[in-house]
């Protein structure tokens, strides 16, 4: 379960202060708002990218409120992918396990596994660069799980592409996520992404959850 | 616009282009090789050489934190540093050297406050002066050390900048999730930031091995022009001028522009090569 009580955060020029929700396990919770009303915000602060002021995150039943992002146990998927510019699928996918210490016949199992499920096996050895969008955001999905996170934080993940992309991939993320009992927390503006894909769905309007 | 862009191209163009047919039409070819053969341009080039590099290397490993600190975070006084670092770049080269001469030779910061105590060169003495060859002495002033540091301390703010221009331009979300997937700040740094930004670290190195190349005023007044000894090749146009051979100061001014070329040429086709990382 994703459990956020009274989070108080700084963004940008303004605060944003008690926000408390709930996303219960293996569920996927969509936030919704307009641009710059502070999504990303919350959910940096989840994440562990951002300081928190004051409040208490819970992940899974854990206070990570002071924990380091890598301690978490989160996958992050960013905006537009941000993947690592001169690293070929193949290492993006290996970079975490490879940080997290795993031995190299796990991580050689795990690539191939990971890369098959998402469909990205004819691009392991390439690099960002000339990837197409939806391509992108699988490598940037496929490097977020394959830590085996119990959460996934997504932040706008589709909202660069095409419509046929598009719900080629909302059927993708929401398949993953249910097959691998994940909690989800996803970011958009797209009122149909949310109804396509939320078991749960928040409003963010002016600093305060609707 | 065009216009204006055509004379400012001429007039580059034209200084080299007068350099090289003044050399032809004033130096021989038994002259030309006198002068390259010439024992103490010869120490000029290798002394160039080393110190530019040893400068590149030392502005890279410095510009490289502060570049990204002032690119990533805000903080108090951020505008102060900022404009700080511009000092040496605006300073006049004269300055800049004299400063040092009385940093390092006459007035260390313990003396700011009325403190006694060596200054650095006396402690730099001290130091490496055990572990010197027969003959030669250990210090800064007047020595190839202050060659170095005058050359860094202006080649470094290049850099600085570079890096701080190379860092705006790399999103940070990359290593944001590299933070999510386990990593601490320097892993994130080392293992997906400096990948990112290989093209302008190699941009700073070469900026700053040019610039300490080309400069001479900090140079003249810090390590002083003494042949064979503190003479790089910038020192060594000034003292062929000094001894009225025009030819040998244009000549050696033509072996300064090549070695500039060389090395942009070459961190360009090595620039081409590392560029491969991103595409294939």
């Amino acid at each position: 379960m994703i459990s956020v009580e009274q989070l108080s955060v700084r963004a940008g020029d303004f605060c944003i202060e008690g926000i408390s929700f709930e996303v219960p396990t293996g569920e996927h919770g969509v936030l919704m708002g307009k641009t710059g009303c502070g999504k990303t915000t919350i959910l940096e602060a989840i994440c562990g990218l951002k300081e928190v002021l004051s409040g208490k995150i819970t992940l899974m039943g854990r206070d990570v409120t002071h924990l380091r992002a890598g301690e978490r146990g989160i996958g992050f998927v960013p905006q537009d992918g941000a993947l690592f510019a001169t690293m070929s699928v193949r290492q993006q996918l290996a970079f975490g396990p490879k940080v997290q210490g795993w031995a190299k016949k796990e991580i050689d199992k795990r690539v191939p596994e990971l890369a098959e499920e998402l469909g990205i096996e004819s691009i392991l050895e390439r690099k960002p660069f000339g990837l197409s969008g939806g391509e992108r955001q699988r490598v940037a999905l496929g490097r977020a799980l394959a830590v085996r996170p119990k959460v996934l934080c997504l932040d706008e993940p589709l909202s660069a592409l095409d419509e046929e992309t598009h719900e080629g991939m909302v059927e993708l993320i929401r398949s993953v996520v249910k097959e691998h009992g994940i909690t989800a927390l996803h970011i958009t503006h797209s009122r149909r992404e949310a109804d396509l894909i939320a078991d749960k769905e928040f409003f963010l309007d002016d600093g305060k959850l609707v | 616009m065009i216009g204006i862009a055509v004379m400012y191209l001429l007039l580059i163009g034209g200084m080299l282009m007068a350099d090289v047919f003044y050399s032809v039409s004033n130096v021989g070819w038994e002259e030309f090789k006198g002068i390259l053969g010439d024992e103490y341009i010869q120490k000029s080039v290798k002394l160039t050489l080393f110190t530019c590099t040893v400068t590149a290397i030392m502005s890279v490993i410095v510009a490289l934190p502060i570049g990204y600190l002032l690119s990533r975070y805000d903080f108090r006084g951020k505008t102060v540093i900022d404009a700080a670092l511009d000092i040496p770049i605006v300073l006049p080269p004269l300055v800049v050297g004299l400063s040092l001469l009385i940093l390092f030779n006459k007035m260390p910061p313990w003396e700011w406050f009325g403190i006694d105590g060596p200054s650095f060169e006396e402690m730099f003495g001290k130091i490496f002066g055990p572990f010197m060859p027969e003959g030669m002495e250990a210090g800064i002033t007047y020595k190839v050390p202050a060659v170095i540091l005058a050359q860094f301390t202006v080649a470094a703010a290049f850099a600085v900048r570079t890096m701080r221009n190379t860092f705006d331009q790399i999103s940070p979300r990359a290593e944001q999730v590299a933070l999510t997937l386990g990593c601490n700040r320097s892993q994130a740094f080392f293992r997906v930031v400096v990948p990112e930004a290989w093209r302008g670290i190699s941009t700073a190195g070469t900026l700053a091995w040019t610039r300490a190349m080309g400069e001479f005023g900090p140079i003249l007044v810090f390590a002083g022009t003494i042949r064979g000894r503190t003479e790089v090749l910038s020192s060594s146009v000034f003292l062929e001028i000094s001894i009225g051979n025009l030819e040998g100061a244009v000549i050696v001014s033509l072996m300064m522009v090549t070695i500039a070329v060389v090395v942009l040429i070459a961190v360009r086709m090595w620039d081409r090569g590392s560029r491969k990382k991103y595409v294939l």
